[in-house]
């Protein structure tokens, strides 16, 4: 009788943490369909032309938009790039190559140490760094910022893709007579290209989205960006001024830039999923 | 996070390494991802040297006591930290209180229940929240998030759990509820996808075992979970670093008042979002080495927070592999 | 997120990663070209309380002068100081005039050149009270101190008698960064309460005894329009343009008196025969008769000696035409014209400045 009673409870004590769990899952997806839906509604029904390509205007007229402020976003990314990609995948090649001793060992947990760094403190770095000495607030800074935060996203991806590559291929470069950094460069680093680039892809999705590091560095202007040595606006920044602002005209903009954003995050991280999708892989 | 096992085979096998370096390019070469390796190092100690360099008028004038005072006074020049840590503590608590069990229920379904194309489906869309920007969840916070919690979820909070201090005083809507709130829908697929894949790298032969001795699918799950404890301890606390750094979201709706309050209800302050609004117009050096101060802080935090979470979640990758051996 | 991949497209990988790449380089090349011209563009940041007006004045000027380019970020008035004194800007905005300490902690001279006048108003979310609300100067000061709770508080009820006061909680509003506002309206509060004067004082930023923050006047008034029951201090362009109610406050003579250019001009006019060499003035608690408590001049900063020649020189042309020409679009979004007397004062101290 016990017993029954205790397969009975243990049928319905699974039925029910299983079914949990599905809940679980439901909520956690209904919460991005919530956030994602509010922004499709309030965003794109301010979106046109005139606002993705014009300057903002100064308060009390209307129309004005976030060209400036989109152009800049991929100029601040551009340079993030330029300071982030070849220490990256440099250091990258570094731990997959050479990387076992104690210096990489120190370099990998630095890395990783590296990407915990609140976003924040890189901008209170970066305007010590670059702001103060230069004496002005600059798209550079800003660039310079967000590439530190690129740098550890981008390293570990190298390593670990590269660790991925068999080692027959670079064996058969090798016996081909070919120098050891050719075969590296030529072979490993080309098979694992896939991988390091959907890493950067992943990387330049998060740092188009960060706003703390920018607010100390690039600092926001309502131009079009003109040089690297003065100070750029970004769509963050913007959207941040405007959604804690007391205007409806403002909030209407900030709603049309987070929507122009997460688009054009989404766009970079779904498109990453599938041109990456393999189709010889069966279930995970 | 896979460390290398066989030198014999592999990138960076010694016994193939002996004699090449011979060649020229190849130092070069070597030389080359050497000195970019060093810039992320000489990046790190930099940023330490500056921070602590900035901030070591903060730390002359007021110590040790600088982490428990309470008081935050520009006028007076001066300056407690203890109302900072405390709205960074709790809040990212309130976030791992309410994103762990999600979490862990999302990670499940995704490891133990669901197949194929349907679960790499709500993976990649459970994934998809932790892309979307902080700007973003601040601005959604502002306008969708606390007018709900001022007008339903609060009042109603007060009218069931009034008793407890937690749930007392005026709903604001900005507050730390509001914050803590924020935090768990953004933490929520940090945990639930790193527990994912520990869950994952579970072998199936745990499962099938307790599978084969009578057990039903929870209790089969029971025993990957406990197997895979601190693995999914490594995914929380790594939750929890995301959760101490965050600035924007939180600056948005936290209500940016530097108090120790026992009530959700009330506005609070974290460590970033402090430095966020104050650093650029801290007048004086003091007030600007103040802000560095709890900046090198949180710093010093997240890499304890972060070496503690990838120390678990490495044992227990070294542990299944010696397990699969 | 991958676990494993493929190495066939490797190579396409590459190819759209350099084109994205390239892609962004040109559209920052295509924004570069755009006005590179003998351009001389002028940085300058600070206070958010006159950033209307600024905003104005600098697309007007640029209408009158297409070579000079003005950008200005209202980041608050401490930070306006902060950024000067560290010359990252070109020039600073502040509503709060330097203190000694810190003008002797510059790297060289900096002139105060006042702007416009401009009235800090307490604004409320009341949305069932029609009718003006009238404030003595002891109860403000209870209600920023958290003495006075609630709005049916006595003290409120005996002064707003025609009012319908609900039972609703007061959540006072401030400032969370350096603000010329928070200076202006805490001088207010010290001088009329010794209790404030003792506990939070006056400054940029205070330590406030109760209530939550907002960032820059914007912020301020975004929370005021999004709670009930919210009470908050801003510069009165921000309430007006922003459709908030706010208060008559009480003056020194006793009267009750409602923020606007006409009483806030009548504060100046009664300071301007004490106005010290250097313009730092306070205008609160203004003598005269209509004259409104709360208000301030508003500050451009430089330095006396411009590094920069052709930078310095449009920068004092600037200024020198926002003192003059200038002055016209002020009322228009409610700051208080300077008063005339004072006009040449400001200019000739604009032509001591070289460049």
């Amino acid at each position: 009788m016990s017993a029954e009673r205790g397969v009975l409870y243990r049928k319905w004590l699974d039925r029910m943490m299983l079914g949990m769990t599905t809940l679980c899952a439901l909520i956690a997806i209904a919460v991005l369909l919530l956030i994602l839906g509010y922004i499709a509604i309030r965003g794109a029904s301010v979106l046109n032309w005139n606002l993705l390509t014009q300057l903002p205007k100064p308060i009390g007229e209307t129309g004005g938009g976030i060209g400036n402020a989109i152009a800049g976003t991929l100029i601040l990314i551009g340079l993030a790039c330029l300071v982030g990609l070849p220490v990256g995948i440099f250091s990258g090649i570094y731990l997959a190559e050479f990387g076992h001793g104690r210096f990489g060992s120190t370099l990998r947990f630095l890395t990783d140490v590296l990407t915990g760094v609140p976003s924040i403190v890189i901008g209170i770095f970066a305007y010590t760094l670059l702001v103060l000495p230069m004496r002005r607030f600059s798209a550079l800074a800003g660039g310079f910022a967000l590439g530190v935060i690129m740098i550890p996203v981008v390293t570990r991806t190298t390593e670990e893709m590269m660790k991925l590559v068999p080692s027959t291929l670079r064996e058969a470069a090798l016996a081909l007579g070919a120098p050891e950094w050719r075969a590296i460069l030529g072979v490993v680093v080309r098979s694992a290209g896939t991988g390091i680039a959907t890493g950067v892809m992943l990387a330049i999705a998060r740092i188009a989205g960060e706003t703390a590091p920018l607010l100390f560095t690039a600092l926001g202007s309502r131009f079009w960006p003109r040089a690297i040595d003065e100070p750029a606006p970004a769509l963050t920044l913007q959207i941040f001024n405007y959604a804690t602002g007391p205007y409806e005209e403002w909030h209407r903009l900030a709603w049309a830039g987070t929507f122009v954003l997460v688009a054009l995050i989404l766009i970079i991280n779904i498109s990453v999923r599938w041109l990456t999708r393999n189709p010889y892989r069966t279930g995970h | 996070m896979k460390e290398p096992k066989d030198l014999t085979y592999g990138p960076g096998a010694p016994d193939m390494r002996a004699g090449v370096f011979s060649n020229i390019g190849d130092r070069i070469f070597r030389g080359v991802t050497l000195v970019f390796g060093a810039m992320i190092m000489t990046l790190v100690i930099l940023m330490v040297a500056e921070m602590t360099r900035n901030s070591t008028l903060s730390f002359r004038q007021f110590g040790l006591g600088f982490l428990s005072h309470s008081e935050w006074d520009p006028v007076h020049e001066r300056f407690g930290a203890w109302p900072f840590i405390y709205g960074t503590v709790v809040s990212s608590l309130l976030s791992l209180i309410l994103a762990v069990p999600l979490s862990l229920g999302t990670a499940i379904f995704l490891a133990e229940l669901a197949r194929g194309k349907l679960s790499v489906a709500v993976a990649f869309l459970v994934e998809l929240l932790a892309a979307i920007p902080s700007v973003t969840y601040g601005l959604w916070g502002i306008f969708v998030l606390a007018p709900f919690l001022r007008q339903y979820a609060e009042p109603a909070l007060a009218a069931a759990f009034g008793f407890l201090p937690m749930f007392r005083g005026t709903p604001h809507g900005i507050d730390m509820l509001a914050g803590g709130l924020i935090l768990a829908i953004m933490v929520t697929p940090i945990i639930s996808a790193v527990t994912r894949d520990v869950l994952m790298a579970v072998p199936r032969t745990q499962r099938e075992a307790a599978l084969a001795l009578g057990a039903t699918r929870w209790e089969a799950t029971k025993v990957a979970l406990s197997y895979a404890k601190s693995g999914i301890l490594g995914a929380v606390i790594l939750g929890l670093g995301r959760a101490l750094g965050e600035t924007m979201a939180v600056t948005m709706v936290i209500g940016n008042r530097p108090q120790v309050s026992g009530s959700l209800f009330d506005p609070s302050y974290t460590m970033a979002s402090v430095i966020s609004n104050e650093f650029t117009e801290a007048t004086s050096d003091l007030y600007r080495s103040a802000l560095i101060e709890i900046g090198l802080l949180l710093f010093l935090v997240t890499i304890v927070v972060q070496s503690v979470a990838r120390l678990l979640v490495w044992r227990v990758g070294r542990r299944l592999k010696e397990a699969k051996a | 997120m991958i676990k494993k991949q493929k190495a066939v497209s490797a190579i396409q990988w590459a190819r759209c990663l350099a084109l994205t790449v390239g892609v962004v380089l040109l559209i920052s090349s295509l924004g570069c070209s755009r006005d590179r011209q003998a351009t001389i563009s002028l940085q300058g940041a600070g206070a958010t309380f006159p950033y209307p007006l600024y905003s104005k004045w600098m697309s007007e000027y640029q209408r009158l002068k297409p070579n000079v380019r003005i950008d200005y970020q209202s980041i608050g008035s401490g930070a306006g100081i902060r950024q000067i004194r560290e010359r990252v800007v070109d020039f600073g905005a502040s509503d709060a005039p330097m203190t000694d300490q810190d003008l002797n902690a510059a790297p060289g001279k900096i002139l105060h050149i006042p702007t416009v006048i401009g009235a800090v108003v307490v604004t409320y979310n009341l949305p069932s009270v029609n009718g003006e609300l009238k404030l003595e100067r002891a109860t403000l000061a209870g209600i920023f101190l958290g003495e006075i709770t609630k709005w049916n508080d006595a003290k409120l009820r005996a002064i707003n008698s025609t009012l319908a006061l609900p039972d609703t909680a007061i959540v006072v509003v401030h400032r969370t960064d350096g603000s010329g506002t928070t200076n202006i309206f805490t001088d207010f509060l010290s001088r009329s309460s010794p209790l404030w004067q003792q506990r939070a004082g006056k400054g940029t930023s205070v330590n406030w005894p109760v209530g939550i923050g907002g960032k820059g006047n914007e912020g301020v008034t975004g929370q005021v329009k999004q709670l009930p029951g919210a009470i908050g201090y801003v510069e009165l362009a921000y309430a007006e343009q922003n459709k908030l109610p706010y208060a008559l406050i009480e003056n020194p003579a006793g009267e009750f008196i409602k923020p606007s250019i006409g009483s806030t001009t009548a504060a100046a006019a009664g300071i301007i025969s004490a106005m010290p060499e250097d313009f730092r003035v306070s205008l609160v608690n203004a003598p005269g008769r209509g004259a409104y408590p709360i208000a301030g001049f508003t500050y451009i900063l430089i330095y006396q000696n411009q590094a920069h020649t052709a930078k310095g020189r449009a920068l004092v042309e600037f200024l020198q035409w926002a003192i003059r020409e200038g002055q016209e679009y002020a009322s228009a979004i409610l700051y208080a014209p300077l008063p005339i007397e004072l006009v040449p004062r400001v200019y000739n101290k604009l032509r001591t400045i070289t460049y």
